[in-house]
């Protein structure tokens, strides 16, 4: 994806043809089209500037849609196809920002807790290596597992523990 | 009363309050066949006041929940002596009553506040003392020197070494949904009374662990947001953070000898086991697989560790050997064999194992490599021995809310200790207390 500039970038461009402007001196035929040249450059900067925003909110709208909720098998930590569905809305929107995230990793109730903590662990990491290999930096990214000690929801049996088994980007 | 005197005394009242919250209640659900019939005749007290504690009370309690026991109710009693000489021995052969314990306390004059109780054991039906001992300790402690007396009585009349006059840690929680838990770590005797409240957090606090002496503790907080493991004097309160590493800070666990604490740490990738020498907080690596490392333990010999890998592809315990440094899987039945814990015997292992469905509670003879599952309820994990290795305390789920329950080695006698409000994990069984 090709990057626009950025406002500061688009100022000096203003300032610049300004300034070429006002050296050409005498003729005003050529500082006229030289003022309309510049002023169009800007309305195309501003309307890509537009774009950029428009692209953004469409890109926090998409990762909104698909939440911050990562959903695992028991004892794995293989992300599901429907998690990289998900992190692809994820990824497409941090890669347009410099924002740090945590993931926090989760368990079921089910096995002993210091293990669950180590799966937890491990399934955080499973997300952050995706991130990774599509483009996202490794120090962006703090990974920490809560085990089985922050459960979404409390009861026993499958319909519960399938919420639990979880990382989720904060 | 100003505004400081005011929140001052509601925070007092908030800690009141929540120790009597995380009071835990005794229910025995199985005990041996023919458990002996004793009788625990009341106490005399003799001393400014009322006495410190029923006694008699306490030790009946223990007695009972050992499941060994089938103590005589007051009411079926035909006499009340404190005496020797007060004894009839018809009077209690007349209720069965195999056995019979009397006692007498007093308030020592020449220590403010101690106390001092004698007692004398008899064999009903030999029509003969057995057993007659004295303990002394502040009034304050009343509680314990009734243990005392029970673990006296146990040994003598089981040949094994009571495990009353101990405590236990555990970790209690009040859920908040869609919010933040209450994390409470608490302290109680070996019973579920008299609980202290240790610690109270919003984020996660877990594995309690005794030092052997019994005079610290260590646990996992997440106060900071992250893991980290903290060590803890019991006496004076004092708490130092040891360890603050990038990813897993978990599972501590002291040496036999008290100088080394083994845990789990991922700082360098995968979680593994580490040594940290207390005196000089050094630390050398013990596990280096990629797989998870997890839950070490130390054999009572201090020679080598048991822990939890998933090495093979699922969790099963394996031993370390500090000196050859040679890895050996301990477990092969079940898919999940996990959180090994070893009696003082340096035998028995009990552990949480997946049998279909369910995790149990099961102990692994490590002479004969079998294993014998000790609990048929389906989520119990957490175990922790007694240390005269005759009980193992554990938690499990019971009408959707988190128990302590306990269960005899051999399989003979079960009880549980719901608490009255929240739910209970994690309890860890203390060593013999000074």
């Amino acid at each position: 994806m090709k990057l626009v500039p950025t406002v500061g970038k688009v100022t000096a461009l203003i300032f610049s043809a300004f300034l070429l402007a006002a050296c050409s001196g005498s003729d005003t035929q050529e500082q006229d089209e030289a003022a309309a040249r510049a002023a169009e450059e800007a309305a195309a900067r501003a309307a890509a500037a537009t774009a950029q925003q428009a692209e953004m909110q469409r890109l926090q709208e998409a990762a909104a849609a698909v939440g911050n909720l990562f959903y695992f098998e028991f004892d794995s930590s293989a992300l599901t196809q429907d998690s990289i569905n998900k992190l692809d809305a994820h990824i497409a929107l941090l890669q347009q920002t410099e924002r740090s995230i945590r993931l926090e990793g989760h368990a079921d109730e089910r096995g002993t807790r210091d293990y669950n903590m180590a799966l937890g662990e491990r399934r955080a990491n499973s997300v952050r290596d995706y991130m990774v290999a599509n483009g996202i930096a490794n120090y962006r990214i703090e990974t920490v597992s809560y085990g089985e000690e922050r459960p979404l929801a409390y009861g026993s049996g499958e319909a519960n523990w399938s919420q639990n088994r979880r990382v989720e980007l904060k | 009363m100003n505004r400081t005197h005011a929140v001052f005394a509601s925070l007092l009242l908030l800690v009141c309050s929540l120790a009597a919250r995380a009071e835990l209640v005794i229910e025995i659900t199985q005990g041996v066949d023919n458990p002996t019939p004793i009788a625990v005749v009341p106490f005399t007290w003799s001393g400014a006041g009322t006495a410190p504690e029923d006694l008699a009370g306490v030790i009946d309690g223990d007695l009972a929940r050992s499941g060994q026991f089938d103590p005589v109710g007051r009411a079926d009693m035909l006499g009340r002596p404190s005496k020797p000489d007060e004894v009839f021995y018809r009077d209690w052969r007349a209720i069965g009553s195999d056995y019979l314990l009397i006692g007498r306390a007093r308030a020592l004059p020449e220590v403010v506040g101690h106390i001092q109780v004698e007692y004398e054991l008899f064999d009903v039906n030999r029509q003969m003392m057995v057993y007659s001992g004295m303990v002394k300790g502040p009034a304050s402690e009343a509680r314990m020197i009734a243990h005392r007396v029970a673990d006296a009585v146990y040994e003598k009349l089981t040949g094994i070494p009571g495990a009353f006059a101990t405590r236990m840690l555990y970790v209690s929680v009040t859920r908040v949904p869609g919010g933040k838990d209450y994390f409470r770590l608490t302290l109680a005797d070996s019973d579920g009374a008299r609980p202290i409240v240790l610690l109270e957090s919003r984020e996660p606090v877990l594995a309690p662990t005794w030092s052997p002496d019994g005079k610290h503790i260590a646990y996992v907080s997440f106060e900071t947001t992250r893991p980290a493991i903290y060590r803890q004097e019991l006496a004076t309160g004092k708490r130092e953070q040891l360890t603050n590493f990038r990813g897993l800070n978990g599972a501590p666990a002291w040496s036999p000898d008290g100088n080394t604490m083994a845990m789990v740490l991922s700082k360098d990738g995968s979680p593994d086991i580490y040594l940290m020498d207390l005196a000089t907080r050094r630390l050398t690596r013990v596990t280096t697989h990629y797989a998870i490392d997890t839950e070490p333990t130390w054999m009572p010999d201090g020679r080598s560790l048991l822990f939890t890998s998933d090495r093979g592809g699922k969790p099963q315990i394996y031993r370390y050997d500090m000196r050859s440094r040679d890895v050996q899987r301990l477990t092969f039945e079940g898919s999940y064999n996990a959180r090994a814990r070893v009696a003082q015997n340096g035998r028995d292992v009990v552990l949480v194992h997946q049998k279909d469905s369910d995790f149990n509670i099961a102990v692994l003879d490590l002479e004969t490599g079998r294993m014998l599952p000790l609990t048929t309820t389906e989520l119990d994990e957490s175990p922790s021995i007694a240390p005269n290795g005759s009980m193992v305390l554990y938690a499990t789920k019971h009408a959707g809310r988190g128990i302590l329950a306990a269960v005899a080695v051999n399989g003979s006698v079960k009880f549980r200790l719901p608490a009255r409000e929240g739910d209970v994990r994690e309890p860890a069984w203390s060593p013999y207390m000074p």
